[in-house]
Formats: C-alpha cells, sequence, structure tokens
C-alpha cells in the first residue's frame, strides 16, 4: 500500500474483510493440522492422510502450472492493451485441437487415414489407443505437437488483433472487450464445425508411466512431469526474454506507462504484435499440454478454463507476468486441495471466490504495485 | 426515433399515466417500430413455412414472439444496468437462474410425484420470492464490487453466475438443502416447473381434454372447430399475450425511472461519474440501487422465461452463453435505448437466432446428399454439395459464428446499435428543439 493518506484510510476500511479471511485462512490451516494428526476437536480436524494431502498439492501445482502458462499471455494482452481479452481460452483451445492433430500425424502416420488424425479423432473409427500418442512411446510426436500447438496459436492470435482488435486500438476497454467476446463466439464455433462436438480421450494409456514416490505417497505421471518441464522451460524463456531483451524491456515499459513508452519512441505496434505472438503461443502451449493432463479434449474446454486464467491473472495482479504465474498456481492448488474440505462439485467455484475475495479485498493483486510486465 | 420532428406536442411532454406513456412511445413511432419489425418478421416466417400449413405458420410464429419477448424482457433488465448506468454486469444468466429456481422451489409441492420437494406457497409468493432472492444477491454482489472498474466488474459478475450455476448443478447442494429445509434443486437433473396459470385460462385444472367455458370459446373459434389450430399453440399465444403485458410494464417502468431525477443522476454517473460525485450525488448508492433493481427484473424475467418452459436444469440452460445472447440483444439495439432493448431483443430471437436453424434446415431438405459424418470427411470428399450439407446440417456452430460476426461488426461500425442515431434525452427536455419551451417535468 501506499503512504498517502486515502490508500491508509482505504486501508483501514479493507481490513475488516482483511481481517475475517486471514482468520478464516488460518482456521483451515489449524483444521488441516488436525486433520493431518487424526485428532478432532468439535467441528474441527478428522483424519486426512498425508497422501492425499500429497497428491492434492500435487495435482494442483500441475494443474497451476498450465493456468498460469495460459494466464501469461491474458496478463501481458490486458496490461499492453488495456482490456480483458475474453477470446484467451478458445485460443487455448486452438493449441489444442491444431497441436494434437499435428501429434497425432506423428505418431500414427501410416497406419491410420490422415483425416482421422489431424481431425484429432473426429473423423474415421480409430481409437486413441490405435494412434499410441503417448510422451514414453511416442515423445517426438507430443513435442512436435506443443511446438506446433504454439505457432498457430501465436498466427491465429495475430489475425484476430489485425482483423477485429487492431481498428479498435484507441477505443475503450468495454466496447474492445465486448468484441473479443464476438471473436470468442468465431473461434470457438468454427472449432466445433471443424473438429466436431463430442469430448473424447486423446492419449493412449501405456503401461509403468506412474513413478510413484513411496514414502509421500505420491504417485507421479510421466505426463505430468512432461508438463512441468515444458511449462517451467517455457516460463524461464519467458522470463530471460521480458529480462534480457531489448523486446521484453520494451514490452514492460509498454505495460507500465503506455504514453511514456511512445514518448521514449518504443514502436508500438511492434511490441503489441510481439505480444500477441508470445501470449497467443502460450495460451496455444498451455492447452496443449492441459489436454495431455486431462486425455480428454473438447471443443469448449479452454472457454471453461477462461474464468480460471482470469482468476489466475487477478490473483497475481494484472499485469504482473510472475503474479500470473504464482495466482496460477495458487488457483490450482485451490482448486485441488477445496475437496478436503467441500464436495467436488465445488472446486471450481471455490476458485472462483477466491478470485472475487482477491478482487474485493485488495484489487492490485499479490504483486500489485509492483508492475514487472 | 426521437429525433424526428413530427411529434406535434414536443418529444419532451410528460406522460402521466402509464397509458399516456404508450401512447406517447407510439406517437412518437417507436412502437410502430416494434410492431413493423415484428410484422417484416412475420412475412418472412410465414413465406419460410406457409407450405406446410396454417398450424405450422402459427406455431413458428408463436415461438419467435416467444423468444423475441423474453429476449426483449431480459435486455430491457439489462438496459438499465449498462445502459443506464454504465455497470457491466455479464452475469445476467445466473440472476435469471436464481429467480426461476426460487420460485419453483417455493411453489412446487412438498411431496411431489417426482422431483425436488418445495414448500408448496402460491405463485405469486413465489414470483416475488424469486425477485426478492435475485435481488438480494445482486445487493451482496454489488455492495463490493461496484468499487471496483468496469472489466473488473465484469469478471466477479461472471464468476459469481458461474458460481450460482455450479450450485445448482451440484447435487451434495441439493441434498443440503433437502436435509435442512426440507426443498432441493434436482442438482443436474433439474426442476419441473409449475403449472402455467394461463393454461387453466384455457383448460379445468390445466389437464388436457376438458376446456374451460373461455377455452370452449377460442377452441372452437379458432382451433379444432374452426381454422385448425392445435390447442397447445392457442394456449402458447395466450401466454404471448401475457409476455406482452410485462414487456410493456417493464418499458413503462423503465422509461418513467429514465425520465426521473434518479434517471438523469444515472445517466450522467455513466457518462462522467467523477462530475456526478463532484455534484454532490451519492454515486455508490445510486449505483447498488440500480444494480439491485435490474438484478429483480432479471429474476423476473428469468421466471417468466424459463418457469413456463416445463422444466429447468442449470446446465446448459444457465451457462454464460445466455448472457451473452441478451448482451447481443442490447448491443443491436443500442445499450441506452429502451425500445432498442425491446427491439434489439425481437431482432436477435428471430434473425440470429431462430432465423438460422430455421433456414438451414429448409436448405438442407434441399440438398438431395447423404450428410458426412465430419468435416474431414465433407473435406476429404472434395465434392461442394456434401460440404454443404454438412454445414446445412450443423447450422448451430455457424450461427454462434454468425453471431460472433455481428457483435464484432457492431462494435466496429455502429458501436451506438442499429437504434444509433437516436438522441438521447439525457436531459428533462430534449435540448435539440424546443419547439414550445418552457416546460419541465419536475
Amino acid at each position: 500500500m501506499g503512504t498517502t493518506e486515502s490508500s491508509i484510510v482505504d486501508a483501514a476500511r479493507g481490513r475488516p474483510g482483511l481481517l475475517l479471511v486471514t482468520l478464516l485462512g488460518g482456521l483451515l490451516l489449524v483444521d488441516l493440522a488436525a486433520k493431518l494428526a487424526g485428532v478432532s476437536v468439535g467441528p474441527l480436524g478428522g483424519s486426512l492422510s498425508t497422501g492425499r494431502l500429497g497428491s492434492n498439492l500435487w495435482n494442483g501445482l500441475v494443474i497451476g502450472l498450465v493456468i498460469g502458462l495460459a494466464g501469461i499471455g491474458l496478463s501481458m494482452t490486458y496490461s499492453i492493451l488495456s482490456f480483458a481479452n475474453f477470446s484467451h481460452g478458445d485460443l487455448v483451445s486452438v493449441g489444442a485441437f491444431t497441436g494434437w492433430g499435428v501429434a497425432f500425424l506423428v505418431a500414427g502416420f501410416g497406419d491410420i487415414p490422415i483425416r482421422t488424425l489431424l481431425s484429432v479423432r473426429d473423423a474415421g473409427s480409430a481409437t486413441s489407443g490405435d494412434i499410441g500418442a503417448h510422451i514414453l512411446a511416442t515423445p517426438g510426436a507430443v513435442l512436435l505437437g506443443l511446438v506446433t500447438a504454439f505457432v498457430v496459436t501465436a498466427l491465429i492470435a495475430l489475425a484476430l488483433d489485425r482483423a477485429f482488435y487492431k481498428p479498435m486500438r484507441d477505443r475503450d476497454g468495454i466496447s474492445i472487450l465486448i468484441a473479443s467476446i464476438g471473436a470468442a463466439l468465431i473461434v470457438r464455433y468454427l472449432l466445433q464445425f471443424a473438429y466436431g462436438s463430442d469430448r473424447r480421450g486423446v492419449t493412449a494409456s501405456v503401461e509403468a508411466s506412474n513413478l510413484a514416490f513411496d514414502p509421500l505417497g505420491l504417485s507421479v505421471n510421466a505426463h505430468q512431469l512432461t508438463i512441468v518441464v515444458a511449462a517451467l522451460g517455457l516460463m524461464v524463456a519467458m522470463h530471460f526474454m521480458l529480462q534480457r531483451t531489448k523486446l521484453g524491456t520494451a514490452m514492460r515499459a509498454m505495460a507500465d506507462n503506455k504514453d511514456l513508452a511512445l514518448v521514449t519512441g518504443i514502436p508500438a505496434e511492434r511490441v503489441v504484435t510481439a505480444t500477441w505472438i508470445i501470449g497467443g503461443g502460450l495460451a496455444g502451449a498451455s492447452g496443449y499440454l492441459y489436454v495431455l493432463l486431462r486425455g480428454t479434449i473438447q471443443f469448449d474446454f479452454g472457454w471453461l478454463l477462461l474464468l480460471l486464467i482470469f482468476a489466475a491473472v487477478i490473483l497475481g495482479g494484472i499485469g504482473s507476468v510472475y503474479g500470473a504465474i504464482a495466482g496460477g498456481l495458487v488457483i490450482g492448488i485451490v482448486f485441488t486441495t477445496s475437496t478436503i474440505w467441500i464436495p467436488s462439485d465445488f472446486n471450481e467455484a471455490a476458485a472462483f471466490a477466491v478470485m472475487i475475495l482477491m478482487l474485493l479485498l485488495r484489487p492490485e493483486g499479490l504483486f500489485g504495485g509492483v508492475s514487472t510486465a | 426515433m426521437s429525433g424526428d420532428g413530427s411529434d406535434p406536442n414536443g418529444p419532451g411532454s410528460t406522460p402521466d399515466s402509464a397509458t399516456g406513456a404508450l401512447l406517447d412511445a407510439a406517437r412518437r413511432s417507436d412502437l410502430g417500430l416494434v410492431l413493423g419489425t415484428l410484422l417484416v418478421i412475420y412475412l418472412a416466417a410465414t413465406l419460410l413455412t406457409f407450405t406446410n400449413g396454417l398450424n405450422s405458420v402459427v406455431g413458428l410464429l408463436r415461438t419467435l414472439t416467444f423468444l423475441g419477448l423474453v429476449y426483449a424482457l431480459a435486455a430491457l433488465a439489462l438496459n438499465l444496468q449498462w445502459g443506464y448506468a454504465g455497470l457491466f454486469n455479464i452475469g445476467v444468466a445466473g440472476f435469471m437462474a436464481l429467480g426461476v429456481y426460487t420460485m419453483g422451489i417455493v411453489v412446487r409441492s412438498p411431496d411431489p410425484a417426482f422431483g425436488p420437494p418445495g414448500f408448496g406457497l402460491p405463485l405469486p409468493v413465489g414470483i416475488v420470492a424469486g425477485m426478492l432472492v435475485a435481488a438480494v444477491v445482486g445487493l451482496l454482489a454489488a455492495l463490493p464490487a461496484l468499487r471496483l472498474k468496469a472489466d473488473y466488474l465484469a469478471i466477479v459478475t461472471l464468476g459469481i453466475s458461474e458460481i450460482i450455476r455450479l450450485f445448482l448443478q451440484s447435487s451434495s447442494f441439493d441434498n443440503f438443502l433437502r436435509g435442512t429445509l426440507g426443498v432441493g434443486t434436482g442438482g443436474g437433473r433439474g426442476m419441473g416447473m409449475p403449472q402455467n396459470p394461463v393454461r387453466e385460462l384455457f383448460l379445468v385444472d390445466g389437464q388436457a381434454g376438458t376446456p374451460t367455458a373461455f377455452g370452449e370459446l377460442v377452441f372452437g373459434a379458432l382451433g379444432d372447430g374452426g381454422l385448425g389450430i392445435s390447442n397447445s399453440i392457442l394456449i402458447g399465444w395466450g401466454y404471448v399475450a401475457v409476455l406482452a403485458a410485462f414487456v410493456i410494464g417493464f418499458y413503462v417502468l423503465l422509461e418513467r425511472l429514465g425520465r426521473s431525477p434518479f434517471g438523469r443522476t444515472l445517466k450522467a454517473i455513466r457518462e462522467d461519474e467523477l462530475v456526478a460525485d463532484s455534484l454532490g450525488k451519492n454515486v455508490n448508492l445510486i449505483k447498488i440501487k440500480v444494480f439491485v433493481i435490474g438484478c429483480a427484473l432479471m429474476g423476473l424475467a428469468g421466471i417468466l422465461w424459463f418457469g413456463s418452459q416445463g422444466n429447468v436444469s442449470p446446465t446448459p440452460q444457465f451457462m454464460p452463453l445466455l448472457t451473452f445472447y441478451v448482451f447481443i440483444a442490447v448491443i443491436i439495439g443500442g445499450s441506452g435505448s429502451n425500445t432498442g432493448a425491446v427491439l434489439g431483443g425481437i431482432v436477435f430471437a428471430a434473425v440470429l437466432f431462430e432465423g438460422p436453424r430455421r433456414v438451414g434446415s429448409a436448405l438442407r431438405d434441399v440438398i438431395d446428399a447423404e450428410t458426412p459424418s465430419s468435416f474431414a470427411d465433407a473435406l476429404v470428399s472434395l465434392d461442394p454439395v456434401s460440404l454443404l450439407a454438412y454445414a446445412t446440417d450443423n447450422i448451430a456452430p455457424l450461427q454462434f459464428v454468425l453471431l460472433g460476426f455481428v457483435l464484432v461488426f457492431i462494435m466496429h461500425r455502429r458501436p451506438d446499435g442499429l437504434l444509433g442515431d437516436r438522441i438521447e434525452t439525457a436531459a428533462a427536455v430534449d435540448l435539440s428543439e424546443r419547439p414550445h419551451g418552457g416546460e419541465t417535468d419536475e
């Protein structure tokens, strides 16, 4: 918080809510400790194995990394172009479908008709087992798919920008937001038109793909490991790009203060182009990885994921790339560990509730105030 | 349109009653505009289906009018929040779900033959309760959320609408309600709606085959005894008349609200919050009020819409897509204009929502080719006819693509909607022309 008088007043006004949330969080922690110890005191406590907590945390970490990866692009477009991009979730789906089409093409080439492969099993009757895409069986195909997802989604994001958003650069955020809802509809339903509407399995099952860590009771899947490595790799690359390159510096400048950046002669349109390429590409990659994690694909999964991505971005503070990653991790862990207390019907609702609380208590986010790009 | 100067009394003259407001609207040709649009839509629909006989024409017209009116209701409620006060609420679906579910829970019998139990109270109580719950949740959402920037408010309301849907979907919540209050939501299977009173107007206890005196008269003249229109369609038209009355009610309410000092403050807030604040208006209180009123109206719109459909279920009926439909209706009409909202609702329902499906299926009947099982198959066949067969058989996704393009196009070219040239009277009197002068409405 700042040091001016008004912000102190604001902080004081926000405090009762903050206090309540802190108390609630503390209570949950105490309850968690009691559950782990197997003690029950009144409504608190119960029993919970460390193994379950561990696997909840691990699953949350994996989902969180994917959401954070998608959130980077959303956060960047939000800060540099000043609008909430509702078509971001559908870019996530674009990456998944195009990436898996190519991964299938490589994995199942020769035995299975190309139209079945490229349409991610919409046409034809081959099962995912026939195609056999799996990181252990066909690592090359899975990696190539990831690259394709990045590249194709980046191009589509750029095309959407040129067609829809560029003519609206000087308009207010809400107008562009509405246009982005239109873009989202176009992309999502073109995907449905081209790839069909049914949910289907994608990855094949391979024996011995689970690596168990016995002491913690954790079971780590080879796909989860792939996701962690790929997501962390992309995030580190992003970090170096932002901190070490001229483009990254320009992006951070644009995000911090657009007018000042323009005055200093930063080529705004070029930075915007780069933003779409990187943000869109990361969204596509995260969609591809999300399907690798879940094993199934459906035309609107990215849209359904969008609110979680927004939650991550808001949690971390809009405009902050590192905030988006941290927010993604928090949302992912809330998503999986909330099932300890509430029925699994509500884990998504819990993540949204965390987002809403954050917006109400600290709208600038966890890392608010420091715009790191 | 308010800009046409043919009005002898001056556009600023105040309606002194509901009928006065209606006449006023008609004189300024707004009503004429709406009726004209309806007429064009009716003509097109008749042309599309007249070969199938009178019954299907009247049935299609009923469907189109029903959809047009329910969208108009929802669009009017949203217009109050967004058009008047600039509150970007994209949780419309959630508030409609709250209204209709509360109504269902309150009215359903305590031990029904099937489905979740309810409180078994009369229908009017249920409707009021539905509006109240929507309003209270709106209040809870608004109290803190209105401090946020417009796009944050959008995300928060979308989140709230999804939370509402997830709760209604959840079987745990259903069981919890059954355990504590003895009522239920039905979870993912949904809930049967109470009998529509309009049906009882035509049929004794709503049972088919036992018409009331009024039903006898109508069925005799237009139904089996006369023109041969099926009874269910005639009852449907009866409900359409009720909806039309509600649309008029909403319209008059919002028009009067918009012209009141309160409404002018709203528009001032939308245009420049800082100025309104500096002039001593309690901006936050006014925003909360308008948000709550809008949410109550959305609850009512949800009741009138989905409460008449026999069965409601949280998915897919109350997905955020529903909110975007309503938004498109408002945007087509131009946000801020009540006539625009009604017109947008009607145009959206007929031209964008129902139209493509009908045209698609009509085209499909003409095409003599087997539908390929997937887009890839259609492409591989290299046959434009089979591609067209696939497209017309899968018209639903293409319809959404069309909706998307319409949204983008309107935002690019006509951000003020179809009635974009409308001069909005934010002032009590129309400042662009003042033929008699000196009139005030305070």
